[in-house]
């Protein structure tokens, strides 16, 4: 699988990026070459130079530094988000399979209703509603992300429940709960985990959507999506505020995206080109 | 003494035909079968396919309810050998794994379970270190042989076997019905050997149970039912068979 994965040009360059990005987050005292909030009134808005590689924003703070400590804020957020979306997808999506018949004739429903949601509309009457706080975003992301893994887990089930070694364990004596974990969870994850990473790009979307309307991660904690908020008023000015957290962002969801369509590619073969 | 007794066992699927409107009709599966099987013998279970074997053996393992009628089990000891050894393990586990399932669900304690499963590698003949291999790394004889030994380990009274070499070659077939036997001998255990193919089950059964559209239209000692057929679908089955088994 490791194997098939660096052959995918794509797929491979997209975890690199992910790797280095991820390098970013675990060692930023170390990478980043200045305090991420440390106000400098004699280099406001100073263009990219030798001293800061990105620029300074209008409080003089390093561009460059702020973004490799908001890749903190804005991974965890992307994978806890998942996270969440993940474990409730796979329980909801599981039981509703495995049960079947008005079970998941309910269940099933509900996540069309969720589906009516527009979903970033209803994060921000939530977050409006809570205080924005990273962990109030994270649980609302996961919250209101979590369908499509259930429709996916739901659809392996239904037919996985049907293969002779779910037979032969109930003959065995297993309990439902014992099929469910033992069984059917393990053979259903593969959709799953390329549902995944794609979906770690999205909740990174999503969060500096967020952070950019000001009701995401609020300052002085800096997340990319609130740097890139910050430069929006000195666009005209100072483009390095802007251009810099945008192509982090871009080249972030563009990584997980590359890399959740080859990981389908070489789990989910049958899944290619739709 | 039987193990097993079937009694008048009916099970109607309803046939859907659109999503909100009710059955346009049932497909007998079972339309009043009646079976016994004697301890320690091998009952075969004959017919074409789609004639509702299959659920019988599910009906007496207690997968599927029946309609009407009733199971009467000596022993709540059973297990189950399918035919597609591909699908009856579970790609995700290891052998070892697969293997302990079903002690780890008796309870037992786990180096009980380590000697045991040791022991049921030599009798069905595959080597140790399959223990930490996957299923799809064996041959579909070998993978047979893994269900087999999950089959033992638990150590059943009853066996339904489900068309176990169905999916063999010819040359695999006879190994592995030797090796039912012979576990068979071994641990005194009872089988209903579930088949479409009248030399398969010659060799494996005693008694022979014919089945057709859900219905048992002959029963009786293999030899007795194989020299004079008595049902013209008995005849019928017998004689596209006939070179062969003559």
């Amino acid at each position: 699988m490791i194997l098939d994965l660096i052959r995918n040009k794509m797929a491979f360059a997209g975890l690199l990026f992910i790797v280095l990005i991820l390098l970013f987050a675990l060692f930023a005292p170390a990478i980043a070459t200045n305090d991420p909030s440390k106000v400098d009134a004699s280099s406001i808005l100073s263009a990219p130079s030798r001293d800061h590689i990105f620029g300074t924003d209008m409080l003089g703070r390093d561009i460059f530094s702020r973004i490799v400590y908001g890749s903190r804020i804005s991974l965890s957020i992307g994978f806890i988000a998942v996270g969440i979306a993940v474990l409730i997808g796979i329980v909801f999506g599981s039981v509703s399979g495995y049960y079947g018949g008005r079970v998941d004739s309910a269940m099933m429903r509900f996540v069309d209703i969720m589906l009516c949601f527009p979903t970033f509309f209803l994060i921000l009457a939530v977050i409006a509603v809570l205080e924005p706080s990273i962990f109030n975003i994270m649980v609302v992301i996961g919250a209101t992300s979590w369908m499509g893994v259930a429709r996916l887990v739901r659809a392996e089930v239904l037919t996985l429940k049907e293969r002779d070694y779910v037979a032969a364990a109930r003959v065995m004596g297993a309990s439902d709960l014992w099929i469910i974990t033992k069984h059917l969870i393990p053979n259903a994850i593969g959709p799953v985990l390329v549902s995944a990473t794609l979906g770690v790009g999205g909740a990174i979307l999503v969060e500096s959507a967020l952070s950019f309307l000001g009701i995401g991660v609020q300052p002085p904690t800096p997340s990319w999506g609130n740097i890139l908020m910050d430069g929006k008023s000195t666009l005209g000015v100072a483009w390095w505020l802007t251009i810099y957290p945008g192509i982090f962002i871009l080249l972030t969801v563009l990584a997980y995206n590359l890399l959740g369509e080859g990981l389908r590619d070489i789990l989910e073969p049958r899944l290619k080109e739709r | 003494m039987n193990m097993v007794k079937c009694i008048d066992i009916k099970k109607h699927f309803p046939i859907r035909r659109g999503y909100l409107k009710g059955a346009a009709g049932f497909l007998k599966a079972l339309d009043g079968v009646s079976i016994e099987i004697e301890k320690g013998k091998t009952l075969g279970l004959v017919g074409e396919s789609g004639c509702g074997k299959t659920t019988l053996g599910k009906i007496i393992l207690g997968i599927i309810k029946p309609d009407s009628g009733r199971v009467e089990l000596e022993t709540n000891k059973l297990q189950v050998i399918f035919q597609d050894p591909h699908n009856s393990l579970d790609p995700k586990m290891r052998v070892k794994d697969i293997l302990s399932e079903g002690l780890i669900l008796n309870k037992e304690s786990k180096e009980r379970i380590g000697g045991k499963i040791k022991d049921a590698l030599d009798l069905v003949r595959l080597p140790q270190n399959a223990l930490a291999r996957y299923p799809h790394q064996f041959s579909g004889g070998e993978r047979q042989r893994i269900a087999i030994a999950r089959a033992v380990l638990t150590e059943p009274e009853l066996v339904v076997c489900d068309e176990p070499v169905s999916s063999l070659d010819i040359t695999i077939q006879l190994q592995i019905l030797e090796l039912l036997k012979d576990i068979q001998k071994r641990f005194s255990m009872t089988y209903l050997f579930i088949s479409h193919d009248l030399r398969v089950v010659r060799h494996m059964a005693e008694d022979i149970a014919v089945m057709q559209h859900g219905r048992i239209v002959e029963k009786g000692p293999t030899r007795k039912v194989y020299s004079e057929p008595s049902h013209p679908y008995t005849k019928i089955l017998l004689s596209s068979v006939l070179g062969i088994i003559k």
